[in-house]
């Protein structure tokens, strides 16, 4: 095949779009994963949520996806501390996160994969968007409006929860809560409160990377367990916990799902997720800025 | 290389990212002394004993036990050679019951020549609860035991690995004065066995009482080891634990 | 009951089971038991490596498929029997078991199932995009036209083959339980370091585990592409084998054998008598909420509500 200057190029562009995209899903990961050690592996039926919730209301109403996604990020934000208090008391509590909390987890995503199959059925849901057919051209290069736009305000997202984690007392508790939870107690702040507020938080962020999913590519209940590789592998890739390094390691990955698509073909997607999780944990588990 | 030495270890360095919990250590145990290791937290008491035992790899330096380099010896490795720990929290297996905790490390970490016939398993595991005072617990639950109890089993699943050098961490921490005795009594007994025993403790008058010799660890650094008598007194020593 | 003496119990049980049963008028019984023996090979299959050793798999589906295809594979290239079917599709899914063990099992356990749930969705695409046995359009395993044992269907014999298999299955998982191996297995469960520090060889003890766990997934499916003559990826890798497989065990009763056994009868049964009355989806739904009640309230599942009585009668 054909290298051509421009197909490269637009590999590059897509690449890096989709990876902010990335980082978006994945940021949320970094926190209940990275710095609450908790194996969320439902995050991606979240995100979903997120995306079902986007298509209703710009059915319904047709207001702009993303718009909805952040005005409904508070009742994700709620979900994800009810489900922190119930994984805290039935496990975390007991010692029992590792079996017992994965099976929960995997529950809790097998349920909400199920109830949206019964309430939308496993036809494909799209949104749209003013700018979703949209796409600007320099020259031989495409700038896909329906990426580019989910770009920025992820960027925006990752950005803030970045700022708000380094600059603010709460954020700084959470960080702090991943290292040392006996100090976090005697400065008077309860670690569970702050563990449930991050998680909640992580949840949120779910909630919005589902209407950049949707506004990005049309979505069914199934997909969400596609992206369960890939948040993770990103989190890994991103040294656990490390928000630049989530940003860094969705990029890595956009880059290369990017030039598989356009080089070998869209389907074998998923499968450079898992290769590159794999490959990250087998010979640089500390991810790429290496803790 | 000392033929007398079971335990040797040489400018061991453990680094955790940028920080250094150990640097360039040196520490030796002679076959069935008696070790106290002391130093303030965080000094690296913990992580010397994770690189010995082999759950933490050590970036620098060489670890020989009996003569020989045990260095990327996997864990269970190193216990089958003699080289027993207990762990400072204890980790009881918490679906079995205490005798049954006890048949783990007698089936897994017999030496070949010391495999026991099936038989002989439970008078064995029940002869090692006698020794710490189990006996009439063997057939409880080991999660829902009091702590000093799984302290005990704790030790006694160390002592049933038949180690020839028994690292002891923090036995002790947080137990009644009667109950430290109860510990301290278990620990010297292992002398007569011939086993060698590193204790590590911040309850100094077992230390005292129980140490032919003393090594004081602080930031990752050997600063003192010798006579219980003269560490103690060594002003470097005073100083790490009481501040300038 | 010394493994020979249950080994010998069991096989008779199953072999009566098929005989006596034969007498059955009703067509549907034998398709219903067989899909219900079906997850009663998988539940103790997974609870070999979930209960016993304490490392989820999320990949069940992946491994059923494995032991499925490789059936057809051999179908396709030497019109094999099935007897060839069942052990070579055992074979492979354990060596793929050994593969994603030997990857994953050095980490700790939640990359273990993560890379089992993501293998699932990798194995997928790649059977979807494999022409040779089907791709996503299917693929054919006729039935032989001589039924063996004089038997009237082709279901009867396959039903009778499920029942030997699961009978195989409890077997192997009530042998590994009983024995030493067993009891390493259960230290790496209650506390891995711990054990690895006591002398078990936890690395190895893992991977074996999970071979022997992943053989016997595969094994489930080697039937499978007889049973509709007809086979295609989102039905092999249907999501149900994947919640059912944890569900079952996480239900009856994870620290013994007798567990998966319980709770692949009941709930099993329960989704074939649901089935004809709610679709599927429903179905699926009631599995997991019933895995969500139960992991949360009752984590010693039906076993452990008869332990905690036995115990209480005792005193």
């Amino acid at each position: 095949m054909e290298v051509s200057w421009a197909l490269l190029a637009n590999a590059v562009i897509a690449g890096l779009l989709l990876g902010g995209f990335y980082a978006a899903m994945s940021v949320g990961i970094s926190i209940s994963f990275g710095m609450l050690d908790v194996v969320n592996i439902a995050h991606p039926a979240f995100i979903i949520l997120g995306s079902y919730i986007a298509y209703i209301v710009n059915d319904r109403f047709g207001f702009d996806p993303i718009v909805v996604s952040v005005a409904v990020s508070p009742l994700f934000f709620l979900l994800g501390m009810v489900l922190y208090r119930v994984y805290y008391i039935c496990f975390e509590r007991r010692g029992q996160e590792s079996l017992r909390g994965l099976a929960f987890f995997f529950g809790i995503l097998f349920i909400t994969e199920v109830a949206l199959v019964l309430i939308f059925g496993v036809d494909y849901r799209m949104v749209s968007s003013r700018y979703g057919d949209v796409t600007w051209r320099l020259g031989p290069v495409d700038f896909p409006m329906r990426l580019v736009v989910p770009f920025l305000v992820a960027m925006v997202m990752v950005v803030g929860v970045q700022l708000f984690l380094t600059h603010t007392f709460f954020g700084r508790a959470v960080l702090a809560v991943a290292q040392d939870q006996l100090a976090l107690r005697l400065m008077g702040v309860n670690p569970v409160r702050v563990k449930e507020l991050a998680f909640a938080l992580s949840i949120a962020t779910a909630g919005v990377a589902g209407a950049f999913l949707i506004v990005i590519q049309p979505v069914q209940p199934a997909i969400g367990r596609e992206f369960i590789g890939l948040v993770f592998a990103v989190c890994v890739l991103g040294g656990m916990g490390s928000i630049l390094g989530t940003l860094l390691g969705a990029l890595v990955l956009g880059l290369a799902e990017s030039f598989t698509s356009t080089f070998f073909g869209p389907s074998w997607a998923p499968a450079v997720s898992f290769g590159l999780l794999l490959a990250t944990l087998a010979f640089r588990p500390s991810g790429l800025l290496g803790r | 290389m000392m033929a007398d030495t079971l335990l040797e270890v040489r400018g061991v360095t453990k680094r955790f990212g940028g920080f250094t919990a150990l640097e360039r250590v040196d520490f030796i145990v002679r076959p069935g002394e008696r070790v106290g290791l002391i130093g303030p937290n965080g000094s690296g008491k913990s992580t010397l004993v994770n690189c010995i035992a082999g759950t933490l790899r050590n970036e620098e330096g060489s670890i020989r036990f009996e003569g020989r380099d045990i260095c990327g010896y996997a864990a269970h490795r190193r216990i089958r050679m003699g080289l027993a720990r207990s762990f400072q929290i204890p980790k009881p297996f918490a679906s079995m019951t205490v005798l049954d905790n006890l048949r783990v490390p007698l089936i897994y970490a017999a030496r070949k020549h010391e495999k026991l016939a099936p038989g002989r398993i439970v008078e064995e595991a029940m002869r090692i609860l006698a020794q710490v005072g189990l006996a009439g617990r063997a057939h409880a639950m080991s999660g829902g035991l009091t702590q000093v109890d799984m302290r005990k089993l704790e030790l006694a699943r160390a002592m049933a690995a038949k180690p020839k050098l028994l690292i002891s961490d923090e036995a002790m921490a947080g137990l009644s004065a009667s109950e430290v005795d109860d510990i301290l009594a278990l620990l010297s007994g292992l002398k007569e066995q011939g086993v060698a025993v590193i204790m590590i403790e911040h309850v100094m008058r077992a230390v005292m009482k129980f140490s032919e010799r003393i090594a004081v660890l602080v930031a990752g650094r050997k600063i003192a080891d010798g006579d219980p008598q003269v560490v103690v007194g060594n002003a470097d020593v005073i100083k790490a634990y009481l501040g300038e | 009951m010394s493994n020979q003496v249950f080994a010998a119990v069991t096989l008779a049980v199953a072999f009566a089971l098929a005989a006596v049963t034969q007498l059955v008028p009703n067509e549907y019984f034998f398709t219903a038991a067989y899909t219900v023996l079906l997850f009663v090979i998988l539940a103790t299959a997974w609870n070999i490596l979930g209960g016993y050793t304490g490392y989820v798999n999320f990949g069940s589906a992946a491994f059923f498929a494995i032991g499925a295809y490789t059936t057809v594979f051999f179908y396709n290239a030497f019109k094999a029997p099935l007897a060839v079917g069942v052990v070579a599709g055992t074979l492979v899914a354990g060596l793929a078991g050994l593969g994603l063990g030997y990857l994953t099992l050095r980490l700790r356990g939640v990359f273990f199932a993560i890379a089992s749930l993501a293998l699932s969705v990798v194995l997928y695409i790649f059977v979807v995009n494999w022409d040779y046995v089907g791709g996503a359009r299917g693929a054919y395993v006729l039935q032989p036209r001589e039924i063996p044992f004089g038997l009237p269907r082709y279901i009867h014999v396959l039903y009778a083959v499920q029942l030997v298999m699961a009978a195989f299955a409890l077997v192997v998982a009530r042998a590994i339980e009983k024995s030493t191996l067993g009891r390493g297995l259960a230290a790496i469960r209650d506390d891995e370091l711990a054990a690895e520090c006591s002398g078990v060889p936890t690395l190895r003890l893992k991977i074996f585990s999970t071979m022997a766990s992943c053989a016997l997934m595969g094994m489930a499916g080697t039937t499978f592409p007889y049973y509709l003559s007809y086979i295609e990826p989102s039905s092999a890798f249907s999501l149900s084998y994947a919640v059912n497989s944890i569900a079952m065990p996480l239900i009856g009763g994870m620290m013994s054998w007798m567990g998966p056994l319980i709770g692949a009868v009941l709930l099993g049964s329960v989704q074939q008598l649901v089935q004809v009355t709610v679709s599927s989806a429903w179905n699926l739904l009631i599995v997991g909420v019933l895995l969500v009640l139960f992991v949360t309230l009752a984590p010693n599942g039906i076993m452990g509500w008869v332990d905690a009585w036995r115990r209480r009668k005792g005193r």
